[in-house]
C-alpha cells in the first residue's frame, strides 16, 4: 500500500511535467541504445577478428622442432684437454613425431581437450612452365580441420569431400591466380626430393591473409604422405583444440613434459591479439558510460528543476504526514521511472539498431563467410544495459531525493 | 485517556531565532485545551502566533520546553513517528490553501487517508466525497485543484485536514484571504466539527470577530500570552 501510493504520486508528478520527464527518458534511452548497439557490434567485430586467427590457429601446436641437441659431444668428454668434433648435424627426418598415434589417443582421451588434428607438412614447388613457385602443402584430415578450425569456411570453391580423392589438392587462392588454374585443373609439383606429381585441383583455399594463400596448399594426409614419399604414420605436427582457450599456456606447459615435444600454445603466439580486444572493449564500454553519466547529469538537473518548483508540494505532503522517507521515495522512485521506461526503450531500439547494422552488407577478403557487418546479440549485455540504466538514474536521483526529504516544511509555509 | 486529559498540553515552551540576530520569539509558553475545545489565539502581528502553531503542528521541532498531544510528549520523537502523529492526529489548514496543484481536488483530500492506510482506496474516496460534501464542494471533485476558486480551495484544504478524522484541527489565518461570506462558511463548519463531532479546534485569527463567537480566546504578545 505505502509504496504503491508513494510511486502514484511519482507517477503524477511525472505526468505533470510530461515533456521534462521524457526528455530525461530520451537521454537515458540513447545512453542504453549506444550501449547496447557499440557494444555490441565491437563484440561481434572482435569475435570477427578472432575468427581471423583464434578460430583457425590450433589452441596448442605440438612438433618437432630442427635443433642442435642440448648436450653436445664436446661437453660429454673430460674438459682438461682439447676436443675435436667434426660437423655434427640435427639428423635428417627428426621432425617426424614418434609415436604419433600413441600420442593421439593420450590427447583425445584428456577432458581438457575438444578435439585433436594431425599435420603433415611438405615443402614443393609448382611448375608452371618453365618457372617453379615455391608452395607448402599441409596434409591435413580435412573433415577434423572443418569440424576444430572453420577449415571449410576458407574454402571459398570446391567441395571438402573432394580432398578425400586420390591425387587431389587444394591450392591458394593467389597461387591459384598466379598458375592460372582453376577447379578441376592439373598442376604439377616437385618435391623436396626431386619427385614430380601430377595433383587435381579441388578448391582453392582463401585466408584473407596474401603472403599466405600465396604459398599455403592443403591435401588430405594420405596424398601429402604419398607426396613425401612416407608411410602412413607420418606426422610432423598435431594440432590440439581445447575447449577452454584460456587453457592453453599451461596445458601446453604439460604436453611439453608429458611427450618430450615443442609444444606451442596460441596465446604465446598471438599474445598481440588479446591487447587489441580488450582495447576495443575498453572504447565501447567508455563511451557508453560516458553517454549514460551525460544522461544521468540531465536527469540530476531535471529533478532539481522539479524539486525546486515542487517545494510547496513536498511541504505540503510532510505537513499532512509523510515523513522525509516517503518523498525521498517518492523522488528516487520518480528517477527510477526515468531509468526504467528510458532503459526498457532503449534496450529495444539498441536491438533495433544492431539487428539493422547485421544486415549491412559487409564483406572482406579475409573472411569469405562474411556478408554482413557482425554483431554479437548475448543476452548478457541487455542486463547489463537495464542495470546500467538503472544505476545512473538512482545515483542521480539519490542527492535530489535527500534534498527534498530535508526540506524543511515550516520554511516554505512561513515563505509565503 | 478520558475525556478530561487535555488533547494539547504546553510546557514551557521557548524558542528563538538566531538569525542574523537572536531573537526570542516565544518566552515561556504554557497552555492546555481541552478535547472539543474550540480556541483561538489573537495577538498582534509579529507577536509569534505561527511560530508557535508550527511548534505544535509537531513541524518545527527546534525549540525548548515540551508538548503533549493526547498525553504523549512529542520531545525526541523520530521524523517518521512525528509525521505518523501529523497524519493520524492533526489537520491543519493554512492561510494559502496549499493544494497539490498536479492532483485532482479529490485526490488531494484522499491523500493523508491513503498515506494513514487504516481504510482501502474506495473507502478513503467515500469519507473524502462526504466530507466534500459537507463543505458543499463535492460537485467540484473531479476538478484539478487549481482551477477552483480561492475560498474553494480553503474549503479543500480543510475537507483534507478531516480525512483522519484527526483529534485536533489547526488553522493559520484559515479565514485570513477569505470575504465574509466565505468566512461564516468556514466558521460555521469549524463550529460544527466542535459541538458536533468533538473535535478540538486550535485557530490563529486577524478577525476579531471570528474570535469572539470561539469558546475561548488565548491573547498573546511579544511572544508570551498573556491571557487566556
Ligand atoms: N526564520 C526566521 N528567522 C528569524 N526570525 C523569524 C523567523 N521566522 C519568524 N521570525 C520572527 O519571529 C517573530 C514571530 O513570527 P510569527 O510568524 O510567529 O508571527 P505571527 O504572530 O504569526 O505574525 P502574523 O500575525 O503577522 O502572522 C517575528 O518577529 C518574525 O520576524
Ligand atoms: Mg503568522
Amino acid at each position: 500500500m505505502g509504496w504503491r501510493l508513494l510511486i502514484g504520486i511519482a507517477l503524477t508528478l511525472l505526468r505533470a511535467r510530461l515533456r521534462q520527464s521524457i526528455v530525461a527518458a530520451a537521454s537515458v534511452m540513447f545512453g542504453i541504445a549506444m550501449f547496447i548497439t557499440l557494444t555490441g557490434f565491437m563484440s561481434g567485430l572482435n569475435g570477427l577478428l578472432d575468427g581471423l586467427i583464434l578460430d583457425r590457429t590450433p589452441h596448442i601446436r605440438l612438433y618437432n622442432e630442427i635443433k642442435p641437441i642440448a648436450v653436445q659431444p664436446a661437453q660429454l668428454a673430460d674438459s682438461s684437454g682439447h676436443v675435436f668434433v667434426g660437423s655434427i648435424k640435427p639428423k635428417e627426418g627428426l621432425e617426424r613425431i614418434r609415436n604419433a598415434s600413441a600420442i593421439m589417443d593420450a590427447l583425445g582421451n584428456d577432458a581438457r581437450v575438444e578435439g585433436v588434428a594431425p599435420r603433415v607438412v611438405a615443402q614443393v614447388f609448382f611448375n608452371v612452365g618453365t618457372t617453379e613457385l615455391p608452395g607448402v602443402v599441409n596434409g591435413v584430415d580435412p573433415l577434423e580441420e572443418a569440424r576444430l578450425f572453420r577449415f571449410k569456411d576458407y574454402l571459398v570453391q570446391g567441395e571438402l569431400r573432394g580432398m578425400l580423392q586420390a591425387n587431389s589438392i587444394v591450392l591458394g587462392k593467389t597461387l591459384a591466380e598466379k598458375m592460372l588454374v582453376d577447379v578441376g585443373d592439373v598442376v604439377q609439383l616437385t618435391t623436396a626430393r626431386g619427385e614430380r606429381f601430377l595433383l587435381k585441383v579441388v578448391g582453392l583455399y582463401q585466408s584473407g591473409i596474401a603472403d599466405y594463400d600465396k604459398v599455403q596448399c592443403y591435401a588430405s594426409m594420405q596424398n601429402t604422405q604419398k607426396i613425401l614419399g612416407e608411410p602412413s604414420n607420418y606426422i610432423t605436427d598435431i594440432a590440439v583444440k581445447l575447449k577452454d582457450l584460456d587453457e592453453a599456456p599451461e596445458v601446453a606447459e604439460e604436453y611439453r613434459g608429458t611427450f618430450g615435444l615443442d609444444a606451442l600454445d596460441i596465446r604465446t603466439a598471438n599474445a598481440q591479439f588479446e591487447t587489441g580486444t580488450t582495447v576495443r572493449n575498453i572504447i565501447s564500454y567508455a563511451t557508453s558510460i560516458v553517454l549514460l553519466v551525460v544522461a544521468g547529469f540531465g536527469i540530476y538537473n531535471i529533478l532539481n528543476m522539479m524539486i525546486y518548483e515542487k517545494l510547496d508540494s513536498i511541504a505540503i505532503l510532510k505537513a499532512t504526514g509523510f515523513s522525509g522517507g516517503d518523498v525521498r521515495i517518492i523522488f528516487i522512485g520518480l528517477s527510477l521511472i526515468i531509468g526504467i521506461s528510458g532503459g526498457a526503450v532503449g534496450l529495444a531500439a539498441g536491438l533495433g539498431l544492431s539487428v539493422a547494422i547485421h544486415h549491412v552488407p559487409f564483406t572482406t577478403q579475409a573472411l569469405p563467410a562474411v556478408k554482413t557487418f557482425p554483431v554479437d546479440f548475448s543476452a548478457h549485455r541487455y542486463v547489463i544495459g537495464i542495470v546500467f540504466a538503472l544505476i545512473t538514474t538512482y545515483v542521480a536521483g539519490f542527492f535530489p531525493a535527500r534534498k527534498a526529504s530535508r526540506v524543511d516544511p515550516v520554511q516554505i509555509i512561513r515563505g509565503k | 485517556m478520558s475525556n478530561g486529559d487535555p488533547i494539547i498540553e504546553t510546557r514551557g515552551i521557548a524558542k528563538s531565532f538566531h538569525d542574523p540576530v537572536e531573537v526570542q520569539v516565544l518566552k515561556d509558553v504554557s497552555f492546555a485545551m481541552r478535547r472539543g475545545e474550540f480556541v483561538s489565539i489573537v495577538g498582534k502581528s509579529g507577536c509569534g502566533k505561527s511560530t508557535l502553531l508550527y511548534i505544535l503542528s509537531t513541524m518545527d521541532t527546534d525549540h525548548a520546553g515540551d508538548v503533549l498531544i493526547d498525553g504523549e510528549s512529542m520531545t525526541g520523537l523520530p521524523g517518521d513517528r512525528l509525521a505518523r502523529v501529523r497524519n493520524e492526529k492533526i489537520g491543519f489548514v493554512f492561510q494559502f490553501h496549499y493544494l497539490l496543484p498536479e492532483f485532482t481536488v479529490l485526490r488531494n483530500v484522499m491523500l493523508p487517508g491513503l498515506k494513514l492506510g487504516l481504510h482501502t482506496a474506495a473507502e478513503v474516496e467515500t469519507r473524502a466525497m462526504d466530507r466534500l460534501r459537507m463543505l458543499g464542494i463535492a460537485d467540484q471533485a473531479l476538478k484539478l485543484a487549481n482551477q477552483l476558486s480561492g475560498g474553494q480551495k480553503q474549503r479543500v484544504a480543510i475537507a483534507r485536514a478531516l480525512i483522519n478524522d484527526p483529534l485536533i484541527i489547526m488553522g493559520d489565518e484559515p479565514t485570513g484571504n477569505l470575504d465574509s461570506h466565505n468566512s461564516e462558511i468556514v466558521f460555521d463548519i469549524f463550529r460544527e466539527l466542535s459541538t458536533e463531532r468533538g473535535q478540538s479546534l486550535l485557530v490563529v485569527t486577524h478577525d476579531d470577530d471570528f474570535a469572539a463567537r470561539t469558546d475561548r480566546i488565548i491573547e498573546m504578545d511579544d511572544g508570551r500570552i498573556v491571557s487566556a
